[in-house]
């Protein structure tokens, strides 16, 4: 068994950190004060083609394999998670959905552009009633001769008010045996008639990102645009979870080592009753601890990204991962914070803006509540995954590429 | 055109280094490209992208060590050559330019061979120079820009940057030519590129195969040592006044002998 990455991994690695790096972190404090983000950055990383790293090059993407999105995802959150939440919705929710469950119009139609990044694409789930009770969602799509008009409103949506496109889910069906089995999930253009979104304000974190709401006034979306069949919303929504949280827990990593790196060095520079700080074994141990959960939430997403390469169902990899790396990161950026001591407490150092963004991914893309009743029910033999229609396709180097 | 570009690889910038018992280590931190040599690269690119033609990555490294070479490719260089033999370990610049110079005759018919202005590793900035004396041709050091080139009339003309100011100088091809980082920001590797690049085959040439004698080398390292660590000791200057304040440290900056 190989632990160690690939040459051509570590350079994917090295070209999204380099890129980071040099163009974004120079003033990602003063974006994520002004609660907006830089305008360059998302068609930059189009143009870098790191919007469709993990999209096949027939469909207009790059080829890379999931391994190389979850790379990208720990590099570019190690600078600021908005950054990653574009990678989250654009190519984890949109770009894999559309890639697992597009008929071949609709990927030549829709993922062949979001691939290439001349549109962006967002995961239109959550409703202001609906958050991990996910088969209570309220939004309707009513058919209506070929097409399906669709009311309602969807709240804490990432590039709401960015995006071109969002894959919707709503319900369709009343009188289903299950709540879950009344959806359907659709991709909607964003400038249909009835569609008004906006963002949303007053965040404790991602504040250089974009969260919004989108509202629903009898939009028509043509039966051509159902992503999956009627009635199959709850599992296509479902898998696109299993992507974005993939890249959740991959992102989340990266912000552990971002606190682990900014308190090493902390910890080396400042002095107290005489020595460095970071010479007392309390010290040492927040940043062992920091270190161990690196290793850990690091291991955990690359097994989930084996898996996807290998075309292997992940669900409980992939919750494990997302749980793991979300709660670490949140208590590896407060114990940054405390090592950091009063600096660590104003917005002159990089680790207060970690622990407010660190909170959301314990909530978004399934509640931390939620992994762990998947993993329970896992482990007490409550869940089986069963085969669904279309599963997400294995990584191909030959015919990706 | 032809163009070889040559590249080396160092430490990584960001990598913390130690002398211990007068060996440098920079423990586990990778190796990357030189990052003046990727200047180079990218002005490689560019010009063989104007003018048609191909860019070689030349590099003379340890075998096995290719971090230069595949981030040339990545980047978009054409195909590589590595000079590679472990009668090279302790080659000083008189000694690795001999090799290039062999190198770059083997490959053959350059029009250009461009480098990054020095290496963030030995820091000196003569092998540009050297390779061009040996090779007979002009040396055009600290290049930010290529004004014009024609590779049919065997002429080119670049602006030369420095401190004092800048030139434009007149040469004549084939020539060897440093950029400077004022060349530009050099291009990431695309993820295409990386992909080629990490398949990619290039010949590994020993000495043997550039039909060369060990070229001696006469510079040594005899010792190495960390710079020395300098106490630092803030102190803040009190005053009731501004003036007072400025007065204290006045006063302060000539008792310590600073002015």
């Amino acid at each position: 068994m190989d632990f160690g990455l690939s040459e051509e991994h570590q350079m994917v690695q090295r070209m999204v950190r380099d890129f980071a790096a040099k163009e974004v972190l120079p003033t990602i404090q003063e974006q994520d004060r002004v609660g907006a983000m830089a305008p360059f950055v998302i068609p930059r990383m189009a143009e870098l083609g790191i919007l469709g790293i993990t999209v096949p090059v027939q469909y207009g993407g790059q080829g890379m394999d999931y391994i190389s999105l979850g790379l990208v995802c720990e590099e570019l959150e190690a600078v600021d998670t908005s950054l990653r939440v574009i990678i989250s919705v654009h190519n984890g929710l949109t770009c894999l959905t559309l890639l697992q469950w597009g008929t071949e119009k609709q990927k030549m139609k829709y993922l062949v552009p979001l691939a290439k990044g001349d549109k962006i694409g967002c995961g239109a789930f959550t409703e202001p009633g609906a958050g991990s009770d996910f088969a209570q969602i309220q939004s309707t799509g009513k058919k209506d001769g070929k097409d399906y008009i669709l009311n309602g409103e969807k709240m804490w949506i990432s590039l709401a008010s960015v995006a071109n496109y969002a894959i919707v889910t709503v319900r369709t069906g009343k009188n289903t045996k299950r709540a879950y089995q009344g959806l359907s999930t659709f991709l909607v253009d964003l400038d249909s008639p009835g569609i008004t979104r906006g963002d949303i304000h007053g965040k404790l974190g991602v504040r250089a990102g974009s969260t919004g709401w989108i509202n629903f006034q009898d939009v028509r979306v043509s039966a051509d645009n159902l992503i999956g069949e009627e009635g199959e919303g709850f599992k296509v929504t479902m898998s696109a979870f299993d992507s974005g949280r993939y890249t959740v827990a991959a992102g989340a990593t990266g912000l552990i080592r971002a606190a682990l790196e900014a308190s090493s060095a902390y910890a080396e520079e400042r002095n107290a009753f005489g020595e460095k700080i970071s010479d007392f074994q309390l010290i040492q141990a927040k940043i062992a601890r920091m270190a161990l959960d690196y290793q850990a939430a690091r291991l955990l997403y690359l097994q989930a990204g084996s898996l996807k390469n290998q075309g292997i169902r992940n669900t409980r990899e992939t919750s494990s991962a997302k749980w793991y790396a979300t709660e670490a990161s949140f208590q590896a950026a407060s114990e940054a914070v405390q090592i950091h001591g009063a600096y660590g407490y104003s917005d002159e150092y990089p680790v207060e803006r970690y622990l407010r963004n660190a909170k959301g991914a314990m909530i978004y893309e399934g509640s931390n509540e939620i992994q762990s009743l998947i993993q329970a029910e896992y482990a007490l033999n409550r869940r089986r995954d069963k085969k669904i229609r279309l599963e997400l396709p294995p990584y191909d180097p030959i015919s990706w590429t | 055109m032809k163009i070889i570009v040559c590249v080396k690889q160092v430490p990584d910038t960001a990598a913390t280094m130690t002398v211990d018992s007068g060996v440098i280590s920079w423990g586990d931190a990778p190796l990357i490209i030189n990052p003046w040599d990727e200047f180079a690269v990218e002005a490689a690119l560019n010009l063989a992208a104007d003018q048609g033609g191909e860019v070689i990555a030349l590099c003379l490294g340890k075998e096995g060590e290719t971090e230069a070479i595949k981030h040339a490719l990545a980047m978009g260089a054409d195909s590589a050559v590595m000079v590679s033999d472990p009668a090279l370990k302790d080659a000083d610049n008189v000694a690795a330019s001999k090799v290039l110079v062999a190198a770059i005759q083997k490959i053959g018919d350059a029009d250009l061979v461009l480098f990054g202005q020095q290496s963030v590793d030995t820091v000196t900035g003569l092998l540009p120079v050297q390779v061009a004396r040996l090779l007979k041709w002009p040396s055009l050091t600290l290049v930010s820009k290529f004004e014009g080139i024609s590779p049919d009339d065997g002429k080119l003309q670049v602006l030369r940057s420095m401190e004092e100011g800048n030139q434009v100088v007149d040469g004549a091809l084939p020539a060897v030519v440093s950029i400077t980082k004022d060349y530009g920001e050099p291009r990431y590797p695309s993820f295409m590129g990386i992909r080629k690049a990490s398949k990619a085959e290039f010949p590994v040439w020993s000495l043997t195969d550039l039909g060369i004698e060990t070229p001696s080398s006469s510079i040594t390292w005899p010792e190495i040592s960390e710079p020395v660590q300098k106490e630092i000791v803030t102190e803040i200057i009190e005053g009731d006044t501004p003036e007072e304040k400025a007065k204290n440290l006045v006063e302060k900056l000539v008792a310590e002998k600073v002015l």
